[in-house]
């Protein structure tokens, strides 16, 4: 018998934990089925892994997950996410939300994470209304879509998450599908792998409020799942990128754009290892006695 | 100069400089204050900034005292007048008597009044005179730093030290000039008055004293304390405090990050504490304000966090760089919801680094949201004090990653919270979830009246045993008598100097300088009732009812109808004659 156990695996029945309280056939069961399939496959330590998210009904992911995590207020999951993975980077940071969360209340943030490159994944859940307050107008929902918020149809132009990811420096940008699963997964391991900011723009039906939403990317309803040819689109190129956000009716899921950049944990972590080094031998006190000598 | 007649040598000297926010009257102030830092005697100054970025009026205040100086001066003895607005405007708080170095080259009307004594002094021909080609207005509050230090007789080889360390690194021609400067200043002649030798100091702990500005030492007592994570954003004058953290805490292995806004700073700052760390962010009024959803978060979740609110004038932009005390309420109750916080007030620059290390204590030991409340005279204010002591005074801090046991709960309702942060393991197999929802003992969600109350009465309860913690109140004066006078923050020395004259006079006159803003100390009711009057003096609005923010508290706590309060909403500190006067009237029962 070896002396060395070999370590345990992690397995799905230990990630699953609270039954989610999502509507029945709500596109975020896939996303949750998926996310553990890949943290499965990829043989994290459990202890590790933390889901991180802000307020709305994809939010309340973390409670379905039996991993460390934390449910903070709306709009703020990113910022929150970005202190955890700077100040601990032996983590595998998740952070979840929705359309309302991460690119209206929390738009400011997700720009400023992903130009500073955080080490992190962030899975968008864009069902194109608000779910968790019952049927308002989202900054996704298309035009003429009619909410409690706007009986007479949507009349703002909704923003264009792609376009917006695209220019905001993120370093791994994708979208897919939740009624795809093998599309869906392949996407978060690509995502979960890449060194930096890694979003994932995922198509998720809200069944209850907005049914039928992404039923033209899905072939057995009628719609095409057009896949992004990683043959001819060359995923470092800001300008095929932005060309392929112009059309996302339904558009083209896939990578849309991957590239290597320092990030900010390991651009932060370098300054500290040259300060601790330029003080080697000192212990915290010592050097707080520096501070003090120049105040004489 | 003769050395025959020595004039009585004088104990304390308020000079005021009055110039523009680019004249540099800060670096004199600064090297003055260094000077008596560094030769056992006391100092306190006081300056005013413009809230534009140059050009505007700007004063600097130095108190030198061969004693304890406790307050940045009243009055002035001397006034130290660049151009003719700085005349104008200052002449006013030079005392009868007095005396005024103006620059003849700028100022052209002189006002002869009250007997003081108008010297002027081309300081800017002779600065250029001195340093050669076209210096331009530079180098000219050197030359006046040369001159007071001649006129108060001051120590010039100390003060060539102070000036060769700061300009010595820039360059040889820097410091050539700048000693020039100083040189012509030292031996202008300026025959019509005695010069004043200031009397030696008298601290005891002359070498080991520091002399620096309120935010410096919060911010050094911060780390002491064990911070090592914080965010923040600019905001006047909070942004000294996270300029000296960005460069600090990487010594010691942490970091400070710049956001976008305050409500990312402060998502940082709880996502590093949930990671495990005690982390800081901090701001001054509006971004207190922007911070407050999240500060009811920490509260909620029970996460260990420092905010720190370097208080600054007014609502809304307000009087930016003025002081004043007005955020006492928001600090305590300022997020949606029942978010019980601990508040703590430092009343001095020294008190700073204590106040901040105790912050970090309670923080992680009650796992609490604490809020430091500085403000705006205390964070910029130079005063001289003892170097702490880092055997007595420093928490180092530990990330503990310990596997959590079997029956380990996040939120017992018999005990303090201690969160498993991410990287620790469960023996259970189950992981915990840090929640702003109302939650049972294991964090999950809760919706259950019971529960709700329950969790309630733990976040309050936390706080009354550290209420129990605090001991006696400390009074400084006599138990019990006619008067107690009850302050918070900047007005410490102020009231305590106030009293000192009062008792001088014969009043039974106490001070209480209170640092526990919230909860405040359980055995103040039994102080007050020692007393006949209290008078609680704040630099904020008394309201509807008449009462400060501190008062108001006071009075909710103790119902003590005793409880008086003195306001001043000018943006600017109290003079100790003002709250002479109002004790008076009130010992008066006026």
């Amino acid at each position: 018998m070896s002396t060395t156990a070999e370590p345990k695996k992690l397995t799905k029945k230990e990630l699953k934990a609270d039954h989610p309280t999502w509507c029945p056939a709500c596109g975020d069961f896939a996303v949750l089925a998926s996310f553990f399939n890949v943290v499965q496959k990829l043989g994290f330590d459990h202890e590790k892994v933390v889901c991180v998210a802000g307020i709305g009904c994809s939010s309340r992911f973390p409670y379905f997950v039996n991993t460390h995590g934390i449910h903070f207020i709306h709009g703020r999951a990113l910022p929150l996410a970005t202190g955890l993975s700077l100040s601990r980077p032996d983590l595998h940071v998740f952070v979840f939300g929705g359309d309302g969360d991460g690119y209206s209340i929390g738009g400011n943030h997700l720009t400023h994470a992903a130009r500073k490159n955080i080490n992190l994944t962030y899975v968008v859940m864009d069902n194109f209304v608000y779910g968790l307050t019952k049927n308002q107008t989202s900054p996704t929902t298309p035009i003429g879509r009619k909410s409690k918020t706007d009986p007479r149809g949507a009349i703002d132009r909704p923003i264009n998450p792609m376009s917006q990811l695209v220019s905001s420096g993120a370093t791994f940008i994708a979208r897919t599908h939740a009624a795809h699963v093998k599309h869906m997964n392949e996407m978060f391991e690509r995502a979960i792998l890449h060194n930096g900011f890694s979003v994932v723009e995922t198509l998720s039906e809200c069944t209850m409020f907005y049914p039928g939403a992404f039923n033209d990317a899905i072939p057995r309803k009628g719609g095409e799942f057009n896949l992004i040819d990683e043959e001819t689109h060359d995923k470092q190129d800001l300008a095929a990128a932005m060309a392929l956000t112009q059309d996302l009716t339904p558009g083209k899921f896939g990578v849309y754009f991957e590239t290597e950049r320092d990030t900010k944990n390991e651009l932060e972590s370098a300054w500290v290892k040259d300060a601790q080094a330029a003080h080697a031998g000192l212990s915290g006190q010592d050097i707080l006695r520096q501070s003090f000598a120049r105040l004489r | 100069m003769s050395a025959t007649a020595t004039p009585t040598s004088i104990r304390n000297a308020v000079i005021r400089l009055a110039g523009h926010s680019q004249d540099g009257i800060q670096s004199i102030g600064a090297f003055l204050a260094q000077l008596a830092g560094s030769t056992a005697q006391d100092v306190m100054t006081y300056m005013t900034i413009p809230s534009t970025i140059s050009g505007g009026p700007s004063i600097f205040q130095v108190h030198l005292g061969s004693g304890e100086v406790l307050h940045p001066g009243d009055e002035s003895d001397t006034l130290v007048a660049f151009y003719q607005d700085s005349y104008d405007n200052h002449l006013s708080a030079v005392k009868d008597g007095g005396i005024c170095f103006y620059d003849s080259d700028k100022v052209e009307e002189i006002r002869e009044e009250r007997g003081i004594i108008h010297i002027g002094v081309p300081f800017t021909t002779a600065t250029i005179e001195a340093i050669g080609g076209n210096a331009k207005s530079r180098g000219k509050n050197i030359f006046v730093l040369g001159m007071l230090c001649a006129v108060y007789k001051l120590d010039r080889d100390k003060i060539s030290d102070i000036i060769a360390a700061k300009f010595g690194k820039k360059s040889e021609d820097v410091l050539r000039n700048a000693m020039l400067a100083f040189d012509a200043g030292y031996l202008w002649p300026v025959h019509d008055i005695n010069h004043m030798p200031m009397a030696p100091g008298e601290n005891d702990l002359g070498q080991d004293r520091l002399s620096t500005d309120g935010n410096t030492m919060l911010g050094l007592g911060l780390i002491a304390g064990g911070c090592r994570f914080g965010a923040g954003y600019p905001i006047t004058p909070w942004s000294t405090i996270m300029e000296q953290l960005r460069s600090e805490l990487p010594k010691y292995g942490g970091m400070f990050i710049q956001t976008e806004d305050e409500l990312a700073a402060v998502a940082l700052a709880i996502g590093a504490s949930f990671a495990g760390h005690l982390a800081i962010t901090g701001s001054s009024g509006p971004g207190l304000s922007l911070k407050s959803e999240a500060m009811g978060y920490a509260c909620m979740a029970e996460l260990p966090l420092i905010v720190v609110n370097i208080q600054r004038g007014g609502p809304s932009t307000g009087m930016p760089t003025s002081v004043e005390q007005s955020d006492l309420m928001q600090a305590i109750y300022g997020s949606h919801g029942d978010a019980p916080r601990v508040v703590l007030a430092p009343r001095d620059v020294e008190d700073c680094f204590y106040t901040a290390l105790e912050a970090c204590r309670i923080a992680k030991e009650y796992s609490t949201l604490v809020v430091i409340l500085s403000d705006q005279a205390i964070a910029s204010r130079i005063e001289a004090f003892p170097e702490p002591d880092l055997e007595k005074n420093w928490i180092e801090p530990v990330l503990d990653l310990s596997e959590r046991p079997e029956d380990f709960k996040p939120y017992p309702l018999d005990g303090l919270t201690r969160h498993s942060p991410p990287g620790a393991k469960s023996a259970s197999g189950k992981y915990p979830v840090v929640t702003g929802l109302e939650h049972d003992e294991w964090g999950h969600p809760s919706g259950s009246p019971k529960m709700h109350e329950q969790m309630s009465a733990k976040r309050r309860e936390k706080l009354i045993q550290l209420a129990g913690t605090y001991g006696a109140p400390e009074i400084y004066g006599e138990e019990s008598g006619d008067l107690l006078i009850v302050g918070w923050g900047s007005t410490y020395g102020p009231i305590r100097e106030a009293v000192d004259r009062l008792c001088s006079e014969g009043h039974k006159v106490s001070q209480l300088s209170i640092r526990h803003i919230h909860p405040l100390n359980p055995n103040l009711d039994e102080v007050f009732s020692r007393f006949t009057h209290i008078l609680v003096p704040e630099i904020n609005d008394p309201g509807i009812y008449g009462f400060g923010q501190l008062a108001t508290m006071l009075r909710a706590k103790t119902c003590n109808p005793a409880i008086q309060s003195l306001n001043k909403i000018q943006g600017l500190t109290f003079r100790v004659k003002e709250i002479v006067t109002k004790a008076e009237e009130v010992l008066a029962g006026k």
